[in-house]
C-alpha cells in the first residue's frame, strides 16, 4: 500500500494519495523517479493530496518538490509533518 | 501504443482541415444579438447559439481580438456552417465574410432595420437550410496528422502533478512524432517554471519569443496585484486540493508537455499555427478563456486534466477530462472521461495512462461524445485585454 508519493528523491516533500491519514501513523512512501520506497511517521492528520515533509526544515528554508524550488517556508517543519499554506510561501509576486 | 498506421474518422472541410464534429453554430458578434441567437437555435433543431457577453465599443488589439476569438470559432473544422447575428450590417458582413474564406456555408443578419422577429425569421430558414445540408455529410478515414490537440488543465491538486498531468504528457510525446499538431499555454501558470519552459523551446528566436509573452503577463500581475495572489492563484480549489505555491502548480502544469517534445513555435491569443509540432499560446489560465483561445486557434480535440473536478466543456470542442484523484473520481464520476488514479497505487505505468487517454481520444475523435458533452458544458468565454471605450 502507498500512503503518498514523492518525485524526485532530492525532494523536500511527499504527497499523501490516500483519505484519512492521521498523525502517529506510519506511511508508506514511493519515489517516483527513483522508484524506491521510504517510511516516514505522520506528525500531523493529513487530507488525500496535501504535502507532509520528508526531512526537517528551518524557517526561511527552500522547499523542493519535483527536484526545483516551490517556495520558502515561513516556520520549521518537522519530518513527517502537513506542509502547506501554513508554513509554505511563494517566492513569487 | 503503435500510432503509425493510426487514424481517425472525421469531417473533411472545404479548405482541407479536418473536423471531429459537425456543428451548425448561430454566432451572436455581440451582447445584444444573443435573444435573437438563442432564437433561432430554439427553432431549428440540431444548431447551436453561442452567447456570450461582449462586443459593443471595444477598440483596438481588444476588439481585434474578439473578432479572431469569433472568426476563428466560426471557422474551426468542428463547425459545418454558421449563422452570424449582430446588432449591425458592418460587423455581421465582416465576420460573416472571414469565415467564409474557408469555403464553408455561412450566412449572416443585422438587426437594426429589421427588429428580432424579422431576423430571427429569416436567420432560421437559413439555418434550417444548413443543419439539413450538414446532416448528409459523412465522416472519412483520415490520417492522425489531420488531427490538432490542445491541453489545459484546471481546479488541479497536487494529484494532477502526479498522475493526469504526465499523462497528458506521455501522450504528446507519443502525438509529437506523428505530426499532429500541438498546443498547451497558460502563461502565468508557467511561473516558476518557465525556464523549464524556455529550455524546451526547439530555436533561440521560438524561445525570445515565449520570454517575451511571459514577461509580459507577469508585469501584468505586478502592475494589478494587491497580495502574492493567495486568494486567486493558486485558487481556493487548487489550496482546498493541497498546492500550496504558484511554483508548485506551474512544475505540476508543466508535466503535460512531457518529456520529449520541443516547443516549435509561440502565438499570440490572435494567431494561429502554420505547421505541426507543439505551440504555445499566451493565454489565460482561466479554463474557458484558454479552451475558448485553442476552439479559435483551429484545435479540434482537447485534453483537460483534473485534480479536484473542474467540469468544463466548450461549444464546439470536445474536452476530454481525466483525473488521477481517487476521491474525485468516486465523487464526481459523472465528469470523467478517463480514470488514472491507478497510476498513484502503481496499478497503471505512465505509458499504460497515456494509450488509455490515447485510446479515449481516438474514440471521441470517431464521434463518442465526452461526459461535458453529454452533460451539456458549453462554456464560450472571451478574453478581454482592456475596458471598453
Amino acid at each position: 500500500m502507498i500512503h503518498f508519493v514523492v518525485h524526485d528523491e532530492n525532494d523536500s516533500v511527499g504527497v499523501v494519495v490516500v483519505e484519512g491519514v492521521k498523525a502517529g501513523q506510519k506511511l508508506a512512501g514511493w519515489v517516483m523517479d527513483q522508484d524506491k520506497t521510504l517510511e516516514i511517521t505522520s506528525k500531523s492528520d493529513i487530507p488525500i493530496g496535501h504535502k507532509l515533509a520528508i526531512r526537517a526544515l528551518d524557517s526561511g528554508a527552500t522547499v523542493i518538490k519535483y527536484g526545483v524550488d516551490i517556495g520558502k517556508t515561513i516556520a520549521p517543519i518537522q519530518v513527517g509533518e502537513h506542509t502547506h499554506v501554513q508554513n509554505l510561501r511563494t517566492k513569487r509576486w | 501504443m503503435d500510432l503509425t498506421k493510426s487514424t481517425f474518422w472525421g469531417y473533411k472541410r472545404e479548405n482541407g482541415r479536418v473536423g471531429v464534429r459537425n456543428h451548425v453554430i448561430i454566432l451572436p458578434v455581440d451582447d445584444l444579438s444573443n435573444a435573437a441567437a438563442e432564437a433561432v437555435a430554439n427553432n431549428i433543431k440540431g444548431t447551436l447559439a453561442i452567447p456570450h457577453p461582449y462586443g459593443r465599443l471595444q477598440f483596438g488589439a481588444d476588439l481585434d481580438l474578439h473578432f479572431h476569438t469569433l472568426i476563428g470559432t466560426g471557422s474551426n473544422p468542428n463547425v459545418a456552417a454558421v449563422v452570424v447575428i449582430c446588432i449591425e450590417d458592418g460587423w455581421a458582413k465582416k465576420v460573416g465574410d472571414a469565415i467564409a474564406a474557408t469555403g464553408k456555408p455561412v450566412a449572416y443578419f443585422g438587426i437594426e432595420g429589421h427588429g428580432d422577429h424579422d431576423t430571427i425569421m429569416r436567420a432560421s430558414k437559413k439555418a434550417k437550410e444548413f443543419v439539413q445540408w450538414a446532416s448528409e455529410l459523412r465522416r472519412e478515414e483520415r490520417p492522425l496528422s489531420d488531427l490538432w490537440v490542445s491541453t489545459k488543465c484546471g481546479e488541479s491538486d497536487t494529484t494532477s502533478g502526479c498522475g493526469a498531468n504526465p499523462t497528458v504528457g506521455n501522450a504528446f510525446d507519443k502525438l509529437y512524432d506523428h505530426k499532429v499538431t500541438l498546443a498547451f499555454g497558460e502563461t502565468t501558470e508557467l511561473t516558476g517554471g518557465e525556464h523549464l519552459v524556455a529550455a524546451r523551446c526547439r530555436t533561440d528566436e521560438v524561445r525570445k519569443k515565449f520570454q517575451f509573452m511571459f514577461d509580459r503577463y507577469q508585469a501584468i500581475v505586478e502592475a494589478h496585484k494587491t497580495s502574492d495572489l493567495r486568494d486567486s492563484q493558486p485558487t481556493k480549489g487548487n489550496i482546498a486540493g493541497g498546492l500550496t505555491t504558484i511554483e508548485e502548480k506551474a512544475l505540476g502544469n508543466i508535466q503535460k508537455i512531457g518529456r520529449k517534445c520541443l516547443i516549435d513555435g509561440v502565438l499570440d491569443k490572435h494567431e494561429v499555427p502554420t505547421g505541426p509540432g507543439l505551440w504555445f499560446i499566451d493565454s489565460s489560465s482561466a479554463a474557458a478563456e484558454m479552451v475558448t483561445l485553442c476552439g479559435a486557434a483551429g484545435y479540434t480535440v482537447h485534453l483537460f486534466p483534473t485534480g479536484q473536478g473542474n467540469v468544463i466543456g466548450n461549444p464546439i470542442l470536445p474536452v476530454i477530462k481525466l483525473c488521477a484523484n481517487p476521491r474525485t473520481v468516486k465523487l464526481m464520476g459523472e465528469h470523467m472521461d478517463v480514470d488514472v488514479s491507478g497510476l498513484l497505487r502503481k496499478e497503471m505505468t505512465p505509458d499504460q495512462a497515456g494509450d488509455a487517454l490515447l485510446d479515449c481520444m481516438f474514440r471521441t475523435a470517431n464521434g463518442r461524445l465526452t461526459a461535458a458533452e453529454a452533460l451539456g458544458h458549453r462554456e464560450f468565454v472571451l478574453t478581454r485585454l482592456y475596458e471598453s471605450a
